[in-house]
């Protein structure tokens, strides 16, 4: 019998130290990133300064220059496009599924979410190349009179705003379905309309929510890498439109991981652009976060 | 008279909306499909690619099947170790500590929202600092840094359903924490657990950005951890920028087997949610 409680008592230690130890090194996880990327990419720092790294448009590997104002300029033009295209259709959708909806719809309606959720971003890639590039070669950029292949920051932003719908879509729903149904009891039975309860009780009071699921969503965007890699051009230059080609920061550490070692501070530089992500995503996301958790309060 | 058509205006951008997100996954898969089937058939799947396999000879990408498996498997393995105890210590350990409750879940939030190829770059500044080459294990390890967060948040929702009483009422009884945290806390949301570590194994093998750095990329099926290994999103982004039409037919069937895969994963966890949906308290 003691011998048994003392195995008992072992196990519960032993368990109880595994978990302290994985829950250390999950708290610990987002500093070793932060830092290792740190480290890896301050060999730049002696010779550039932090300035001349984001702002300047120079790219030249070769003699050490290295100006991220383009792959920057090109993340931000993809990341907004599709946020323009992608955050009206949410919010649309999620008010649609939350307060019009009937059973028999949700039922089709979130397994659609879920798997395009699920695909993986390859997926959307080569549904880019089969599909979204041909019809902006084609069709698109004809109507605007421009001359274009079709890899370009549209098609970056039309298959990435596709991409983040369902991960927008799924936080918008969640947000909507915390407000508390007796607001919108209340005002329907003062004999506003259904529209007039969605417009000026539900909206208004899910604006923090609606902000931090489109942030979370730019945040999303802003790191996404195969997909918009796949249709987006890769070509260095500031897009003057949107049929130009860009070369957003994921596809420029995909793209020359192979020449990495090869000419010296590329591995840095490429650590470089990851810790921008990585900085870029963290901020956004811890903003985000904080005004979540505010507005939860009231 | 202005607020109905307002009114009408606004629903119908509603119906447009919901007939897009349709129409779009619609157009995902007939689009991949019709030009995938063509070229699927038992030889993609049962063959290594031979010589000249990428200038359109015979071959398969059983390499970047099996590749992805074994990563997802290992990743999904070791990710489940280290990520079902800490939600577990999180819901039953630190069930009445809020505040640090909080802060690890705004921690896990913050992690769970950085890119894989961030994920990547690091995986592969590790590699160099613990001198190991790129291989199965290099990418085993730099997913399952990816998948963690994912994992252990899905978890935590999951057990943070399970009411307080079942916890007190074990603990009282004379149960250590342990025996708590796995044979009542565990069992009770055991469901949603295995749709959690499925969820993250999806998410594992389709993810390219965080194994292009580190997994490398071979004809061979790996016999050994330390042994580069193909997996199938790259294996299409390969085929795809290849300038042979049946390359890049290849490329297509490869995407349909990928999709196909992440279906019956998908599948598979409803339905198991769904049957051990009834043991629930």
């Amino acid at each position: 019998m003691i011998v048994l409680f003392y195995n008992r008592k072992t196990k519960n230690r032993l368990s109880t130290l595994w978990m302290l130890i994985a829950i250390s090194f999950v708290i610990i996880l987002p500093f070793i990133l932060g830092v290792g990327l740190y480290y890896k990419s301050s060999m730049l720092f002696q010779e550039n300064s932090l300035g001349d790294l984001l702002f300047s448009k120079l790219w030249k590997p070769s003699i050490g220059k290295f100006g991220f104002a383009t792959f920057i300029m090109g993340s931000v033009w993809v990341t907004f496009i599709a946020m323009l295209i992608s955050a009206p259709i949410c919010i649309f959708a999620a008010l649609s599924i939350t307060q019009y909806s009937r059973k028999f719809y949700l039922r089709i309606i979130h397994p659609v979410i879920d798997i395009l959720a699920g695909l993986p971003s390859v997926v959307y890639g080569v549904w880019g190349v089969i599909v979204v590039v041909p019809f902006i070669s084609n069709v698109i950029a004809p109507i605007f009179g421009a001359q274009t292949m079709g890899y370009s920051i549209l098609a970056g932003a039309i298959v990435l705003s596709v991409m983040i719908i369902p991960f927008i879509l799924n936080i918008l729903i969640e947000i909507f379905r915390t407000i508390p149904i007796e607001l919108t009891e209340a005002s329907l039975s003062l004999g506003a309309t259904k529209w007039e309860t969605i417009k000026y009780v539900l909206v208004k009071k899910a604006v923090p929510g609606i902000i931090a699921s489109i942030g979370f969503g730019l945040a999303r965007a802003f790191g996404e890498t195969m997909a918009v890699l796949m249709v987006v051009g890769n070509m260095i230059q500031i897009p003057k439109n949107v049929f130009d080609a860009g070369y957003p920061l994921p596809a420029l550490i995909a793209n020359n991981y192979g020449e990495m070692l090869s000419i010296p501070k590329y591995d840095s530089a490429l650590m470089f652009a990851a810790l921008i992500l990585f900085v870029v995503v963290m901020v956004f996301n811890a903003l985000m976060r904080m005004l979540i958790v505010r507005y939860d309060k009231y | 008279m202005i607020k109905k058509i307002e009114e009408i205006f606004f629903r119908s951008l509603m119906l447009i909306s919901n007939l897009l997100i349709l129409f779009v996954l619609a157009l995902i898969l007939l689009s991949i499909f019709k030009k995938g089937l063509g070229a699927l058939n038992w030889e993609m799947l049962s063959q290594r690619p031979h010589g000249g396999y990428y200038y359109g000879k015979e071959g398969g990408v059983l390499n970047a099947i099996v590749g992805s498996l074994y990563l997802s498997f290992g990743a999904t393995l070791l990710a489940t170790i280290i990520g079902v105890p800490v939600a577990l210590f999180m819901n039953v350990y630190l069930v009445k500590q809020k505040r640090v409750l909080n802060f690890i879940r705004f921690l896990l939030d913050l992690i769970w929202g950085v890119p894989s190829i961030v994920y990547g770059a690091f995986g592969f500044t590790l590699m160099v600092f613990l001198g190991i080459k790129t291989s199965l294990l290099a990418g085993i390890i730099t997913v399952t840094l990816f998948i963690l967060p994912i994992m252990i948040r899905a978890c935590d929702e999951i057990l943070k359903t399970s009411p307080l009483g079942l916890l007190e009422a074990s603990l009282s009884l004379g149960s250590t924490k342990t025996e708590t945290s796995f044979r009542v806390v565990l069992m009770q949301s055991f469901s949603g657990i295995i749709t959690a570590i499925l969820l993250s194994f999806g998410r594992a093998i389709g993810d390219a950005a965080s194994v292009l750095f580190t997994a490398g990329y071979t004809d061979n099926i790996p016999s050994s951890l330390s042994e580069p290994a193909a997996t199938l999103p790259l294996s299409i982004f390969f085929q795809l920028s290849s300038p042979v039409p049946e390359v890049q037919n290849r490329a297509y069937a490869s995407a349909v087997i990928l999709i196909i895969i992440i279906l019956t994963i998908s599948l598979l966890s409803r339905a198991l949610s769904k049957k051990y949906h009834k043991n629930r308290i």
